[in-house]
């Protein structure tokens, strides 16, 4: 077995994902079964291999392609906070976070 | 009958005044209303937009001015990709209602360039999946055969142009989304390359892997949308500033001489029969055409799916944390904020996608991403080498979409 009950616990935890007793189950499961097919990977010796970090190159890097830094006028606040749950304009409201 | 239009027929119709922009617009909202409710193909319709569109290209036809390449053309847009003032749900429950304020590039392309929106296709949710059943809002079926899967998870964009309730229609690929559906309706379909179209405005899943294409009912019309939504953006920093080939050209040049690599790997043993025999049947045109098969190895075929898990699943539980109910979308409410968070999470998201964020958080979380996140990147190098490796020596790999053709439902 790779992956516990304990583990997917605490990894819901991290996702903040809350999952009842039979998604925990059903999701240990069948996420073991992937993490085995994925064990297969180790068949390959990748000790020398650089890991991809981004998929274009040289000069169209992302970091290559940057633009200036420009401040522009963006009045977007009133069509931004209509699809919130919970607005209070010009903030989004939510459930207490500081208790005192 | 209904008629089959193409792009260079509405342009032809709409000039010579056999149709305007508007009587055709409402021609495939007919033809919407007859087959959706079977089809389930798009999950919203935008009339308002489309006819606006269409009385401004009207316009342009009775002023005697020239038309912008997609003049009058409806489409259909998959449903992770932002349109503004259209709900645009990705197929979750976490964003039923959720309207986009701003265009998505691609949209703003097609917009300029005349073409006519006509509503929003059904998808796996989160672009999650290979048949479409992952939709919250319920499978799509294949017109062609209503009982089998249209594939996924672009399969209401597919399933919108096979039934010709589209003449051209966006979707999205990040492990085969637009080619797999695609072949399974019998629809062209491009995936073009990482950064050739903009992502700005596309709702992420995997940003390392997600592009958009276009699904049409010709090979011509395919390349006339790419042309129009490719091309670098200052809004996508992954956008590639390559410059955009006439692709409507270059698709009529002769293939005379071309090396065509035909990958081992990709002809296993769980390939059906009829789709082995078309393959090969393609493959004796091409040779007719005069072009060279040349046998080629790509050895870490074997590897891409395991990779895939990994990488796919990693970015999608980053990039779907933004879904926490404060800013937009569904919100559960609770008397803590972290409750909050967990609830609407835990209520929102179908069961794909949870698994996919557990896992991707699994491989990134503290011990095992080296094990499994960093061993991903370094055979995603490997895999990537075989192609750069094959393309030294051919011009093109020819290989099957999908191994096996469109399967029953369930």
């Amino acid at each position: 077995m790779k992956i516990t009950r304990e583990d997917v616990v605490r990894v819901a935890e991290l996702a903040y994902l809350d999952l009842s007793e039979s998604e925990l189950e059903t999701y240990r499961r069948q996420i073991d079964e992937i993490l085995e097919y994925i064990g297969k990977l180790n068949e390959l010796d990748t000790s020398a291999v650089e890991p991809m970090a981004q998929v274009l190159a040289g000069d169209q890097a992302a970091d290559a392609t940057m633009r200036e830094d420009l401040v522009v006028p963006c009045a977007v606040a009133h069509d931004i906070l209509i699809q919130a749950p919970d607005p209070e304009p010009p903030y989004f409201r939510v459930p207490k976070v500081i208790e005192r | 009958m209904t008629q089959n239009w193409t792009i260079p027929g509405v342009k032809d119709a709409l000039l010579a005044k056999k149709i305007s922009a508007r009587e055709l617009s409402a021609e495939f909202y007919k033809r919407i209303s007859a087959r959706n409710s079977e089809l389930n193909a798009y999950l919203a319709l935008s009339p308002e937009r489309a006819y606006r569109q269409a009385d401004k290209i009207d316009a342009l036809v009775a002023a005697g001015k020239p038309l912008p390449p997609l003049a009058g053309v409806p489409v259909a847009i998959k449903d992770v990709i932002s349109t503004r003032g259209i709900t645009t749900t990705c197929g979750s429950k976490i964003l039923e209602n959720y309207v986009p304020p701003f265009d998505a590039t691609a949209i703003e392309r097609l917009d300029a360039a005349g073409a006519v929106i006509l509503g929003k296709t059904n998808c796996d949710e989160f672009a999650m999946g290979s048949s479409n059943e992952n939709s919250a809002y319920g499978a799509v079926r294949n017109p062609a055969s209503t009982d089998r899967v249209p594939g996924g998870s672009s399969g209401g964009s597919a399933a919108a142009v096979a039934a010709g309730l589209a003449i051209a229609a966006l979707g999205t690929d990040t492990g085969g989304s637009i080619r797999q559906p695609g072949a399974l309706c019998g629809v062209p379909a491009m995936m073009g390359s990482y950064g050739r179209v903009s992502r700005y405005g596309l709702i992420a899943f995997a940003s390392s892997l997600d592009r958009i294409g276009p699904f049409a009912t010709s090979v011509a019309d395919v390349a006339a949308v790419l042309r129009v939504i490719a091309g670098t953006d200052p809004l996508d920093s992954t956008s590639t500033t390559a410059p955009v080939p006439d692709y409507q050209a270059e698709i009529l040049k002769p293939v005379k001489g071309l090396r065509l690599g035909i990958p081992k790997e990709y002809f296993g043993d769980g390939m059906d029969a009829d789709v082995r025999q078309k393959i090969k049947a393609g493959l004796e045109i091409y040779k007719k055409l005069g072009c060279e098969l040349v046998d080629i190895r790509m050895p870490h075929t074997d590897y891409a799916i395991a990779t895939y898990y990994i990488i796919a699943t990693a970015e999608a539980s980053s990039n779907l944390a933004r879904y926490d109910g404060v800013r937009f979308g569904l919100r559960v409410d609770s008397d803590s904020l972290l409750s909050m968070y967990k609830k609407t999470r835990g209520a929102g998201f179908g069961a794909e996608v949870k698994r996919r964020i557990v896992l991707g958080t699994y491989v990134l979380s503290a011990g095992y991403y080296d094990a499994y996140y960093l061993k991903g990147q370094k055979v995603r190098a490997l895999i990537a080498q075989d192609f750069r490796n094959a393309f030294m020596n051919v011009d093109a790999i020819v290989t099957p979409t999908s191994p096996v053709p469109a399967f029953r439902l369930g």
